[in-house]
C-alpha cells in the first residue's frame, strides 16, 4: 500500500515516464493446502524509461517471483502490472501478448540451466529473431546474429558451437544475446551474475551498462549482493519475504539505508579490510521487534525515500536518515581539512 | 618450521584430446595447526585441483608429476588406497562448494552425517547418532533431533550448507578443506555461516584452506592468504600483508575490482583480457599479456619469489633489485598508508 503522496510529487517525477507499474501485486502458490506460500505480499513499484531499478533480497524473498510475474511466466493471485501503460495481464489477442513479448525480456540466473543444450549458439540466438519475424532473409538473419555476436563481446566463430563448450561468463553473454535479439525495450536481469566469478561479474555488469546507454534499454536487475546492485542502480527496492520494505535511490539506500532489514544487508557486505571485523558488529535483523499495532505500509520518507513502517514511525525515519546524513556530512569535512 | 601440513613443488596435469593442461605449476605451502590459509584466484588458476589432490580426489586423467604433500611429515600422494581412507574423511574434512549436489537425495541428513563416523571410528550407530545431533545443533540445525530424519530437499540452501559443514566436521578433523563453501549462497547467509566456521575453528582449533574468489570473504576470515594465477602461487602472506601491502599487479588487479571499491564510479574496474590457455601457457610471467605493469623479462623469463617480509612474498620482477618504481592503482596506495600508519600503532 504505497501513501497518496500526489501533491508531494516533484516536478521531475511528474515528467519521466512510468514504463513499467506494479500495483499491488500478491502472489500465492498452493493456495489453500498445508504448504501455502505467500511469495509475493502486496507490492507497489514503477521503473521509469531508461533507468536500472535494483530489486535485492536474500534468496525466497520473492524478488524473481515478482520479475516473472511482470514477465506474466506467472499469474499473479491479485494485482496488475502496467506496461507502457497496457494491464499486461489483460492482454488477450495474439498478437498485442507477442509484441509484449517481444519488448520485455529476461535474462536468467544460471547460464549452464538456461540455454538448449543442443542449439547451436546461433539458433540460441536466432530464435527469437525467426518467432517475431524480425528478419527476411537468410543472409540478413545470419548478418544480425553475427552483429550481436560481436555487440556482446564474443567471437563471431562462436556462432556455430554449443553451448558446452563455454564457460560461465562467455554464456551468460550468449544469453544476453539471446534476449537483445528481438530489440526489447525492456529486460528483468534475474540474477545474471550471481553463478559468475567476481571478475567475471564486473564485466558482464559493465557489459549490462554500456548496452544499456547504447540502446536506451530499461533493466530491472534482481540481485542479492547490494554492493554490485548499488553500481547498476538508479533506484532500489529491498524485499524481505515478499514485502517491499525499503524503496529510494541508489545512492540513497546504500549509504543511508534506514530500514533495519537493509541495515542488516549492508552491514553483511564483506569489506576487504581485515579489521573491518574488529570495528564493525553485523546487524541482524529481528522482524519480531518491529511494531505490529499500527497499520504497517510503505511511506514516505523524504523524496523518493520510503520506508515499510507505521504511520508513528515516519517521523523516527526521518530523524534517523537525517542523523546518518550528519554524521556522512561530519566525516567528510573532517576528511576535506 | 614444519607446519601440519606442507606441499612441496606440486605439478599436476591432466590429459585432455588436444593436449595436456598444465593446471598446477610447481606450488609450494605450508598449513600450521589452527590456521587458516585462503587460495584466491580466478577460476581455472588450479586453486580446486590442488585441494583436490590433497584429498586424492583428482579425476583419472589428472597426472602428479611431481611433489610431494607431507601430513605430519607422512606423504600422501606416497600412500595406498586403504590409508588414503584412513586420512580422507578422517584427518581431513571437506566442504564443498555446491550444498545442492554435494549431499545425497535419498539418504537422510542424519545418516548422512553419520556415515563417516561408522566408517573410521569404532562406535555404535546409537552413539554415532548422539554426536551427529550435537553437531548438527552446534551448527545451527534447530530440532536437529526432528530435523535428522529428513531428506536434503527439505532443506534451504544455507541449512543445507550446515549440514554439509557437520558431515566434514564429524571425525573431529585436523584440517578441513573448504572449496567456495559460500559462492552458491546470499550475502546474510555467507556472513552467518563464515561465523559459523570461526567459531567452530576456535571451539576445536581446526586448520582451514579456505577457497575462494571473493577477497571480501577472506579479509573476514583468513590469517593467511595465497593468491594463485595460471596454476602457480604468485604472491602470499598474512592477511593485512596481502589485502594492504600486495606488491603483484595480479593482486592489485583482483583488489581494485571489488564492488566495495570505490563505490561511487560507475564503471567497475576489471582485469582486461583473459586467463591464458594452460595447454600452452606464456613463457615467463603467466600475466604478463594482461599487465600494464610488465617489464621486458615478464616476457621471457617467470619470476622467483621475492621476500617482502619475513612472512611476506612475491613471484614479480618488480621487486628484483634495479627494477623500476611503478605507481600502483590509488586504492593499493591507500591501502599502503593503512598498513603503515597500523604498524606503527601495533609499536
Amino acid at each position: 500500500m504505497v501513501e497518496k503522496v500526489t501533491d508531494m510529487e516533484s516536478a521531475a517525477e511528474r515528467t519521466r515516464k512510468k514504463i513499467l507499474e506494479v500495483r499491488r501485486l500478491r502472489k500465492t502458490f498452493n493456495a489453500g493446502k498445508s504448504n501455502e506460500l505467500t511469495a509475493v505480499d502486496d507490492i507497489s513499484f514503477h521503473v521509469y524509461e531508461g533507468e536500472t531499478f535494483g530489486l535485492v533480497g536474500e534468496s525466497g524473498c520473492g524478488k524473481s517471483t515478482v520479475g516473472r510475474i511482470i514477465l506474466r511466466l506467472y499469474a499473479p493471485t491479485s494485482g496488475d502490472v502496467f506496461f507502457a501503460g497496457e494491464n499486461v495481464g489483460q492482454i488477450k489477442d495474439k498478437a498485442n501478448l507477442s509484441s509484449f513479448r517481444r519488448r520485455a525480456q529476461i535474462i536468467f540466473q544460471d547460464p549452464y540451466a538456461s540455454l538448449d543444450p543442443r542449439m547451436k549458439v546461433k539458433d540460441i540466438i536466432a530464435e527469437g529473431i525467426k518467432l517475431h519475424s524480425l528478419a527476411q532473409t537468410k543472409a540478413e538473419m545470419d548478418s544480425r546474429v553475427n552483429e550481436l555476436l560481436a555487440l556482446v563481446g564474443l567471437n563471431v566463430s562462436h556462432a556455430n558451437r554449443y553451448p558446452h563448450e563455454f564457460s560461465g561468463g562467455q554464456r551468460q553473454r550468449i544469453g544476453i544475446a539471446r534476449a537483445l535479439a528481438v530489440r526489447p525495450e525492456f529486460i528483468v536481469c534475474d540474477e545474471p551474475i550471481s553463478a559468475l566469478d567476481v571478475s567475471i561479474q564486473a564485466q558482464v555488469v559493465n557489459l549490462l551498462q554500456e548496452l544499456q546507454e547504447e540502446r536506451k534499454l530499461t533493466y530491472l536487475f534482481i540481485a542479492h549482493d547490494l554492493s554490485m546492485v548499488k553500481r547498476l542502480s538508479d533506484r532500489i527496492g529491498v524485499m524481505y519475504k515478499g514485502k517491499l520494505v525499503e524503496v529510494g535511490a541508489g545512492d540513497e539506500i546504500y549509504y543511508y539505508g534506514a530500514h533495519p532489514y537493509t541495515e542488516s544487508l549492508l552491514s553483511a557486505i564483506p569489506s576487504a579490510d581485515p579489521d573491518y571485523g574488529k570495528t564493525h558488529r553485523r546487524v541482524i535483523y529481528r522482524p519480531e521487534r518491529d511494531i505490529k499495532s499500527e497499520a504497517l505500509a510503505l511511506r514516505q520518507i523524504s523524496g523518493d525515500h520510503y520506508v515499510y513502517c507505521g504511520e508513528g514511525d515516519v517521523g523516527y525515519y526521518r530523524e534517523k536518515i537525517e542523523l546518518k546524513k550528519g554524521a556522512a556530512k561530519k566525516t567528510l569535512d573532517r576528511e576535506n581539512i | 618450521m614444519s607446519g601440519l601440513l606442507t606441499i612441496e613443488n606440486l605439478d599436476i596435469s591432466f590429459s585432455v584430446f588436444a593436449g595436456e593442461v598444465k593446471a598446477v605449476r610447481g606450488v609450494s605451502f605450508r598449513l600450521d595447526k589452527g590456521e587458516t590459509l585462503a587460495i584466491v584466484g580466478e577460476s581455472g588458476s588450479g586453486k580446486s585441483v590442488t585441494v583436490k589432490s590433497i584429498m586424492r580426489l583428482l579425476p583419472n586423467n589428472a597426472k602428479i608429476n611431481s611433489g610431494s604433500i607431507l601430513l605430519d611429515g607422512e606423504d600422501l600422494l606416497r600412500q595406498n588406497e586403504r590409508e588414503t581412507l584412513k586420512v580422507r574423511g578422517q584427518r581431513i574434512g571437506m566442504i564443498f562448494q555446491d550444498p545442492m549436489t554435494a549431499l545425497d537425495p535419498t539418504m537422510n541428513i542424519g545418516d548422512q552425517v553419520m556415515e563417516s563416523l561408522l566408517l573410521h571410528k569404532r562406535i555404535s550407530r546409537r552413539e554415532a547418532g548422539k554426536k551427529a545431533l550435537e553437531l548438527l545443533e552446534l551448527v545451527g540445525i534447530t530440532t536437529a533431533g526432528k530435523r535428522m530424519r529428513h531428506f536434503p530437499h527439505q532443506f534451504s540452501g544455507g541449512q543445507r550448507q550446515r549440514i554439509v559443514i557437520a558431515i566434514a566436521l564429524i571425525c573431529s578433523p585436523e584440517i578441513i578443506i573448504a572449496d567456495e563453501p559460500t559462492t552458491a549462497l546470499d550475502v546474510t547467509v555467507q556472513a552467518q555461516i563464515l561465523e559459523l566456521l570461526k567459531e567452530i575453528q576456535k571451539q576445536l582449533a581446526t586448520a582451514v584452506i579456505f577457497i575462494t574468489h571473493d577477497l571480501g570473504v577472506v579479509a573476514n576470515i583468513a590469517d593467511r592468504v595465497a593468491v594463485m594465477y595460471a596454476g602457480k602461487i604468485v604472491e602470499i602472506g598474512k592477511v593485512d600483508e596481502i589485502l594492504l601491502n600486495s606488491r603483484h599487479p595480479y593482486t592489485w588487479g583482483l583488489l581494485s575490482a571489488m564492488p566495495s571499491h570505490n563505490a561511487d564510479e560507475k564503471r567497475i574496474y576489471t582485469i582486461p583480457g583473459t586467463p591464458p590457455d594452460m595447454l600452452c601457457p606464456p613463457q615467463g610471467d603467466a600475466f604478463y599479456p594482461r599487465n600494464k605493469y610488465a617489464l621486458k623479462i615478464d616476457t621471457l623469463r617467470m619470476p622467483p619469489f621475492f621476500q617482502v617480509s619475513p612472512t611476506h612474498q612475491a613471484a614479480t620482477w618488480l621487486l628484483a633489485p634495479g627494477a623500476p618504481e611503478v605507481t600502483p592503482p590509488a586504492e593499493i596506495i591507500a591501502g599502503r598508508e593503512l598498513f603503515r600508519e597500523r604498524a606503527r600503532n601495533a609499536r
